[in-house]
């Protein structure tokens, strides 16, 4: 493939990265870019061009040495929902930007340490960097047709360019805000999109060696398994391996929370603490597929290649051997891709932590005050933009003179090992609250330097010199300072064993300093919020203790340089309201010295932004012990509060189920008034037709005989009716109180129905209804006859007064299923109105619609069968209505 | 002439002693079990007074009420309630809407006979 295809197809891959970060950016808010998924892929930014490459390179040489660094964040991934969401609920709320934001804001702010840690960064990441951009130089030689060409300069090496562009796609997408706590959207939708196009790429080369050259796995085994020193390649050779594997694991496992790309997209671009719950198992997947062929293609490679070729280019040499460019071509854009995601990234976190940890407070503070806002904001992009610009060069600069020679590997683990040492004064600071910032300092100095001695010196003295004397023989011919072997300590790798020294000592002397110089207060102070933070989020901006004067003019003043004065204005007056202050207030307290420090803190980082509020308040110095019982007093104060909050809300709830309660009783209450008048009613109008049949044939002497017989049956009738009247009334008053009991007996059900249907089959006739009855076998069971007999015969009646005077049909069905004997009582009637269907069953209730128009009933039928059947253990309901008919059922228990 | 009236109630129980009462005292009795027969046997018939139940199935005897008193030809008409809602409401609302009497049930019927008298004479 020539040059200029190469490189025309690599420019329109940066096209589509660009469209894509484009197109998040402007869609910032959508479902597409804030999801789980989109989360965990840009943590695999974790897989580089030393995934990519190196790992088929090591399974080649070093068999499946390969898989410690895969296995740390593994294992690291269970802990993110414990360990990942507290650091992301930390910085969330202290608005920080880098990880160096978050150690030193953790030892009080600390200027010096901040700056510490961006160095340790910085000369971790350089080179690692180097190595990225020696990846895309080698891979683009291995594509390109003209193997002879060998750059002369760097203005003729497409390198350079490549990493220009690199340069620019970090500082479009990455320098927009002044504000770095912000979320880069753009950057991390197209890393999760290069994440993807790696994977996928990877395991198609995957399938194409296992299955298509090769026979598959087996295949491949059969033919690796007889060449020379194999088994040493596949088996943990005793104690030895296994502390460097287990070093390894710890490296990679310190390596996934404290590169400054794995903290930047895991914490700082994170979205939402929930997305966490799906990285934790997907994440460890991702890294699984990604190492499913790393053996395969390596052994494939060998078996292909011998030891002619390096390693770590199998996975293109193999297509290109069988001459397939198209697919060589895949495998290259998903190692440019790892590249990419890896600079981009990287270089991010690196220039604002430059910015921030480094230049603004050591030098542009004095000069930021006396600036324009809009001045100062241009200001701090472009000492970002040029940092990252300085990064790249930097980065390119070290490929070129010094990483000519060396392996991705081995290049990757001192990265690892310079940044692990950030390890203790992070995690333990994390959880021990008397961590201070001079053991923080001593402790990554002292882990720095013997990295230094033990790793960095004899791997550049022996590129340089080709000479391997210092490694041999240490200082002076002493045998306990061989760099590779100090004490003694001969048999781990050189990587695990400047990370077992390095860590040891930088751990002892953070804990023995620790122990020795307590920090100051306001270090104590930060020490409480990170180590008890579950309990400081809830306290907010009154977290931090502070004493002294401060006017609010002077704070908005600082605040007007960095954010503006429409946003400082507007932050302030937020605060205002949130913590019911006056907006004019004059005089500053503790809460708002911390909010404007945090406000600054994404700007200008956590100690800058310290230093510019100290110039203008006036402080007084709090001993340790005050803090701390002030800290105690208020998160005490806080405790209580929320008592305070739940017992109201209880009472709150209370209160509502009061008047909800009332409310039902003033309902009853009502009911209860409207059944009394129904009932009276109902009395009235037999007592009337008595009273006045009476009354006639007392003072009518001469009325004829037939008259009065008819006068005496009618008295008769209503005093039937009278009486029967008041025999409901008291049967529903029985059964509602409960002092009614079933008289329970073996019965069979159809012979009930039958006795039922006799009981109304004259009423039925004089509205000629046809009555059907069910030939079901009979079921016998027990129960209380007579009130049965009674749910029946008011469901009939009810049923025969709405059936229509022509062609009016009744049928009752019955069947027994799973336990329960199952009664239905059809009509064709007219159907129950939506409204009455749920009251329906109620005690005294009456249709609304039932107001004057006369009701057909007591009101009391339909609520003493649900009272029956309910003492049956059974259910009554309306199984279905409209103006077709009603059916109506219910279920007794077969015992 | 006879004079007429209307006996408007569903309890035919009670119908049948206010018939016997006034067609013994001379009137000419019609009779409607709700209000919507009333207001038919209205359409041909002019009753000197109408004796009316409030509450009846389908159109009860406020609603019946208020159609007579809304119909030019009928409004002229004698109407007295009788009915078993005897709150002071109910006796308010049948008088608001342009009953002449409210009778109360169970009645004497030589109250309601008197009372009947004093409205046709």
């Amino acid at each position: 493939m020539s040059n200029y295809l190469l490189v025309f197809i690599i420019i329109s891959y940066l096209g589509i990265l660009f469209f894509i970060a484009y197109l998040a950016e402007k869609k910032s808010k959508s479902r597409w870019v804030n999801n789980p998924y989109v989360y965990t892929l840009s943590l695999a930014v974790y897989c580089s061009a030393w995934t990519y490459y190196g790992s088929v390179g090591i399974a080649a040489n070093s068999g499946i040495s390969f898989l410690p660094i895969y296995l740390g964040p593994v294992i690291a991934s269970p802990l993110w929902i414990v360990v990942l969401r507290k650091i992301i609920k930390i910085s969330k709320q202290q608005k920080i930007s880098s990880i160096a934001d978050f150690i030193s804001l953790r030892y009080g702010n600390n200027r010096f340490l901040g700056a510490l840690v961006t160095v340790i960064c910085v000369l971790g990441i350089v080179p690692y960097i180097a190595l990225q951009l020696k990846a895309v130089s080698e891979t683009f030689s291995i594509m390109s047709d003209e193997n002879s060409y060998v750059s002369t300069s760097i203005l003729d090496d497409s390198t350079f360019y490549i990493a220009v562009l690199l340069a620019i796609f970090a500082t479009f997408f990455g320098t927009q805000k002044t504000d770095a706590s912000e979320k880069h959207i753009g950057i991390v939708t197209s890393v999760a999109f290069e994440s993807v196009l790696k994977l996928v790429f990877f395991l198609i080369i995957g399938v194409f060696v296992t299955y298509f050259l090769f026979d598959g796995t087996q295949d491949i085994y059969n033919k690796i398994s007889i060449t020379e020193g194999f088994s040493e390649l596949t088996t943990l050779s005793g104690f030895e391996s296994g502390l460097n594997w287990m070093f390894m694991i710890m490296l990679s496992f310190i390596a996934i929370f404290l590169l400054p790309r794995q903290f930047q997209v895991s914490v700082i671009e994170n979205n939402r603490e929930k997305h966490l719950k799906k990285a934790i198992w997907l994440f460890p997947l991702y890294l699984l597929l990604f190492n499913l062929f790393v053996i395969y293609i390596a052994w494939a490679g060998k078996i292909t290649f011998g030891n002619s070729v390096n390693a770590e280019y199998y996975t293109l040499l193999l297509p290109l051997q069988n001459g397939n460019v198209f697919l060589a071509l895949l495998v290259f854009l998903g190692g440019f891709s790892a590249v990419i995601s890896m600079v981009v990234v990287s270089t991010l976190a690196l220039s604002t932590m430059i910015s921030n940890n480094l230049i603004i407070p050591y030098g542009f503070l004095s000069k930021f005050i006396k600036n324009h806002p809009e001045k100062n904001a241009k200001y701090i992009l472009k000492i970002r933009r040029i940092s990252i610009f300085l990064i790249i060069i930097f980065a390119y600069l070290f490929y070129i003179n010094f990483s000519i020679e060396l392996s991705l590997y081995s290049i990757g683990l001192i990265s690892f090992v310079i940044i692990a040492q950030l390890a203790p004064s992070f995690f333990i600071g994390l959880y021990w609250n008397r961590g201070s910032s001079k053991a923080a300092i001593t402790g990554i100095i002292i882990g720095f330097l013997i990295t230094g001695y033990t790793l960095i010196l004899p791997f550049t003295i022996e590129a340089f010199t080709g000479s391997s004397t210092f490694t041999e023989n240490g200082i002076f011919n002493l045998e306990f300072t061989r760099p590779h072997a100090l004490f003694g300590i001969d048999f781990l790798s050189p990587p695990a064993h400047a990370f077992f020294w390095s860590l040891i000592f930088n751990s002892l002397f953070y804990l023995a300093f620790s122990l020795l110089f307590k920090g100051n207060y306001r270090e104590r102070n930060y020490a409480e919020m990170y180590v008890d933070s579950k309990n400081y989020t809830t306290l907010q901006d009154g977290a931090l203790v502070w004493k002294g004067e401060a006017y609010v003019a002077d704070i908005k003043n600082i605040l007007d340089k960095f954010l503006g004065e429409k946003r400082s204005q507007r932050a302030l007056s937020i605060f205002f309201t949130k913590y019911k202050l006056p907006q004019d207030t004059q005089l500053a307290d503790a809460r708002l010295i911390n909010f404007s420090e945090k406000l600054l803190t994404g700007s200008i980082g956590s100690a800058s932004a310290k230093i510019l509020i100290d110039n203008v308040v006036k402080e007084e110095e709090i001993s340790l012990v005050e803090v701390l019982k002030i800290l105690e007093e208020s998160k005490e104060a806080n405790a209580s509060n929320k008592l305070l909050k739940e017992k109201s809300d209880e009472l709150s709830t209370l209160t509502s189920q009061l008047k909800e309660a009332n409310k039902n009783l003033i309902d009853k209450d009502h009911q209860k008034d409207e059944f009394l008048d129904t009932v009276a009613h109902e009395l009235k109008t037999p007592i009337t037709g008595i009273r006045a049949a009476t009354e006639l044939i007392l003072d009518d002497e001469e009325m004829d005989a037939e008259i009065k017989t008819q006068f005496l049956k009618n008295i008769l009738q209503d005093s039937d009716r009278l009486s029967r009247l008041i025999h409901n009334i008291l049967d529903f008053e029985k059964l509602s109180t409960g002092r009614d009991h079933l008289d329970l007996s073996k019965n069979s059900i159809k012979l009930t129905i039958d006795k039922a249907i006799n009981g109304v089959s004259q009423i039925a006739n004089k509205k000629a209804i046809k009555l059907v009855v069910s030939v079901n076998e009979s079921i016998e069971f027990s129960y209380d006859e007579d009130r049965v007999l009674q749910v029946l015969t008011n469901l009939l009646s009810n049923a025969i007064k709405f059936c229509p005077s022509e062609n009016g049909v009744l049928s009752v069905d019955y069947e027994k299923i799973d336990g329960h004997v199952f009664v239905f009582i059809e009509d064709n009637g007219i159907g129950i109105p939506k409204e009455d269907q749920s009251f329906i069953f109620d005690k005294f209730y009456q249709s609304i619609n039932q107001n004057t128009i006369k009701p057909q009933g007591s009101g009391l039928g339909l609520a003493i069968s649900k009272q029956i059947v309910e003492m049956h253990q059974g259910e009554i309901w309306i199984e279905k209505t409209n103006k077709k008919g009603t059916i109506f059922g219910f279920k007794l228990p077969f015992n | 002439m006879k004079r007429k009236i209307l006996i408007v109630d569903d309890e035919p129980n009670i119908v049948m002693t206010l018939e016997y009462t006034f067609k013994k005292k001379g009137l000419e009795v019609l009779i409607a079990r709700d209000g919507s027969e009333a207001l038919q046997i209205l359409e041909h018939q002019k009753p000197d007074v109408i004796l009316l139940d409030v509450m009846m199935p389908n159109v009860d005897g406020y609603q019946t009420l208020k159609h007579i008193k809304s119909n030019e030809g009928l409004k002229h008409i004698k109407v007295a309630f009788l009915t078993a809602k005897n709150k002071t409401k109910d006796i308010e609302k049948g008088l608001a809407l342009g009953a002449d009497k409210y009778l109360i049930k169970p009645f004497s019927i030589k109250k309601i006979v008197s009372e009947i008298f004093e409205l046709i004479d």
